[in-house]
């Protein structure tokens, strides 16, 4: 079935054109929209991005996969992304991963099966001062404790 | 020296400092509407002056960059903004956009006037969801204002701030694979020249200045470039102002301060970070973990009098100003200014395999040495750490690592080099026992024991 954007999101598309000398500098923006809609990018939606930006479509599947946050099949509907680099290892990355893998009965890269959360390792984020730390959805957790994500995940599957 | 200053940071403890209505009530978009009104030579004669080398990593002075824009001709300009942060270890561009993110769009406009751009692109990692709200709140709240658009300040010059969002690479933090990403391309940087000033967004003479460094554009004007500089220790080394300096890792008190350029490593670890936790120094990182790391027992090498180091011979180099040209003459560089540190609890060999296996990842694949070297870096670290590998597979690490250096089109490839280098150098004894031991000489992790067993390991 063709993907379509909602006629909201249809106007967000109409403010992103806006910003740009041409089309093409709209993917990225695009498909972070076309992704929140759909929660992936389907072949579908790489097909809808190149006609409504006039792109072939190599083009858009090429910067789909270059990209970590572009997904290419469906994802939970929540993303948890655990830091692992070197300032959240020091500080015991490694097991809030652990904690999060038996918690949630899943590997890295791996959904749950009621297809609620899907578990990532991130690089990097940017939150070397508070680690360790996770991301979930949009929501940044720092200075975690054990205790401190089993609430979280709880609360994610509640 | 210790010289805490509040002048980037000076909004940041004020309620909603985020706001527009908070960024008037002290000072704010003064300078900006002063801008507006100078001509581009005069603005970019204050950056020079102000010696504010680039916060982003590389360390280029601003003011110079600035002038290598092409008089205004028939062609666009643009200013890109990189707040792509993502070096392991920095985290201090994410403050400025959180607490006070006007101070970036009024840089912007003093940025847009200094090089003659209508429009700048803040480019944002997807991550810092905060970040972006902040940003665009402050974009539309300038818009409604009229200090943005077709006549800001009443200004028949137009000017417009964007932020522009990636997907998750690391890679685009640099400059030109930050461009193409912008142009909605994959991100792989770009072969210079030419250099972006010449041929840079859509193929138009642009700027791509750190964040925190377009932000350090609003107290430069307002206190004059010169005044700006001599805050620094290293104002006769050309590298002047204030900055936001981190530390992270075994610190007692990881954060950002801003402080005069010219704080040490010692002062920045101890008196600001708290002091190494659960053990002695084994070493720190000083600025993002491109930078080679340093060791609490080397000291400056710099005998001959007409060295610019020679004051520091003989002192340890975590007693050494923190700047572009000192660390770099250290063996290291300054890099974000955002150090780690590892207490002697954590083994290095398995930070270097934390760090190679962060490389390998976010290499773009564009260049044969960089893809395949940073894979076959990782893949014998993996080898040691497993137990399994052979002595002259550190010399081979040294030899892949060698032929990384200077053979790929972006700085990436010194990036993964250097600090591979730099552990396999500096902590040769430990990366030999650890191999002959099969791994029993390390103490096996990166965290802290818990103070249970601490003594006992």
């Amino acid at each position: 079935m063709a993907f379509s954007l909602t006629p909201e999101r249809q106007e967000t598309l109409q403010d992103i054109l806006s910003r740009y000398p041409n089309k093409m500098a709209a993917t990225i923006p695009l498909l972070h929209l076309c992704q929140e809609q759909n929660g992936w990018v389907s072949d579908e939606v790489v097909d809808y991005v190149a006609t409504t930006l006039e792109l072939p479509t190599a083009h858009v599947f090429g910067v789909v996969t270059f990209y970590t946050l572009f997904f290419t099949h469906p994802m939970g509907k929540h993303h948890v992304w655990v830091c692992r680099t070197l300032s959240c290892a020091l500080n015991g990355a490694d097991e809030i991963l652990e904690r999060c893998k038996d918690k949630l009965g899943i590997d890295i890269g791996e959904t749950t099966e009621d297809g609620q959360v899907s578990l990532h390792t991130a690089e990097c984020l940017a939150s070397c001062g508070t680690a360790p730390m996770m991301q979930i959805d949009k929501e940044y957790h720092e200075n975690l404790t054990l205790d401190q994500v089993d609430v979280l995940l709880d609360r994610l599957r509640s | 020296m210790l010289k805490q200053t509040k002048i980037l940071t000076k909004r940041y403890d004020l309620d909603e400092s985020w706001t527009l209505q908070t960024y008037e009530k002290t000072g704010g978009y003064k300078q900006a509407r002063r801008a507006m009104r100078m001509t581009r030579e005069d603005i970019v004669a204050e950056m020079k002056a102000a010696n504010l080398r680039g916060r982003g990593g590389a360390g280029f002075p601003m003011g110079v960059k600035w002038s290598f824009m092409p008089p205004k001709g028939d062609k666009p300009h643009y200013l890109a903004i990189n707040a792509d942060e993502g070096e392991p270890g920095t985290f201090k561009d994410r403050t400025i956009m959180e607490k006070d993110p006007h101070s970036v769009v009024e840089g912007c406009i003093i940025g847009c006037r200094g090089i003659g751009a209508n429009a700048a692109y803040i480019y944002v990692r997807d991550e810092l969801h905060l970040s972006k709200a902040r940003l665009w709140d402050a974009i539309h709240e300038a818009r409604k204002k009229g200090y943005l658009g077709a006549k800001p300040f009443g200004v028949d010059y137009p000017v417009d701030v964007f932020v522009h969002t990636g997907a998750g690479a690391y890679i685009c933090g640099e400059e030109t694979s930050l461009l193409n990403s912008l142009e909605g391309r994959r991100g792989e940087p770009r072969l210079k020249p030419p250099f972006p000033a010449q041929y840079g967004a859509f193929g138009m003479p642009t700027t791509v200045n750190n964040l925190e460094s377009i932000a350090a554009a609003v107290p430069i004007l307002e206190m004059g470039g010169d005044n700006f500089s001599q805050l620094s220790d290293l104002h006769h080394m050309r590298d002047g102002g204030s900055r936001l300096f981190g530390v992270s890792g075994h610190v007692n008190n990881p954060g950002t301060w801003e402080c005069a350029v010219g704080l040490t490593l010692r002062e920045l670890i101890y008196d600001l970070g708290g002091g190494v936790k659960g053990g002695e120094l084994l070493g720190v990182i000083p600025g993002g973990s491109s930078t080679p790391i340093l060791r609490p027992d080397e000291k400056v090498h710099a005998p001959n009098e007409d060295d610019p180091m020679h004051k520091w011979h003989g002192q340890s180099v975590l007693d050494v100003p923190m700047g572009v040209d000192t660390l770099r003459n250290c063996g290291t560089m300054l890099g974000t200014c955002c150090a780690t540190v590892l207490s002697d609890q954590a083994c290095p060999v398995l930070a270097m395999h934390n760090l190679m296996r962060f490389y390998r990842h976010e290499s773009c694949g564009q260049c044969t040495p960089c893809r395949e070297g940073s894979g076959w870096i990782e893949r014998i670290l993996d080898r040691i750490v497993a137990g399994e590998a052979e002595i002259e597979e550190l010399d081979r690490l040294h030899e892949i690592a060698g032929n990384i250096m200077g053979n790929t089109i972006c700085a990436f490839g010194e990036g993964t080099a250097m600090p591979a280098l730099g552990f396999l150098k500096k902590f040769r004894k430990e990366f030999e026992d650890f191999v002959r031991t099969k791994g029993k000489s390390s103490t096996g992790r990166l965290t802290i024991a818990a103070s249970s067993d601490h003594r006992a390991a």
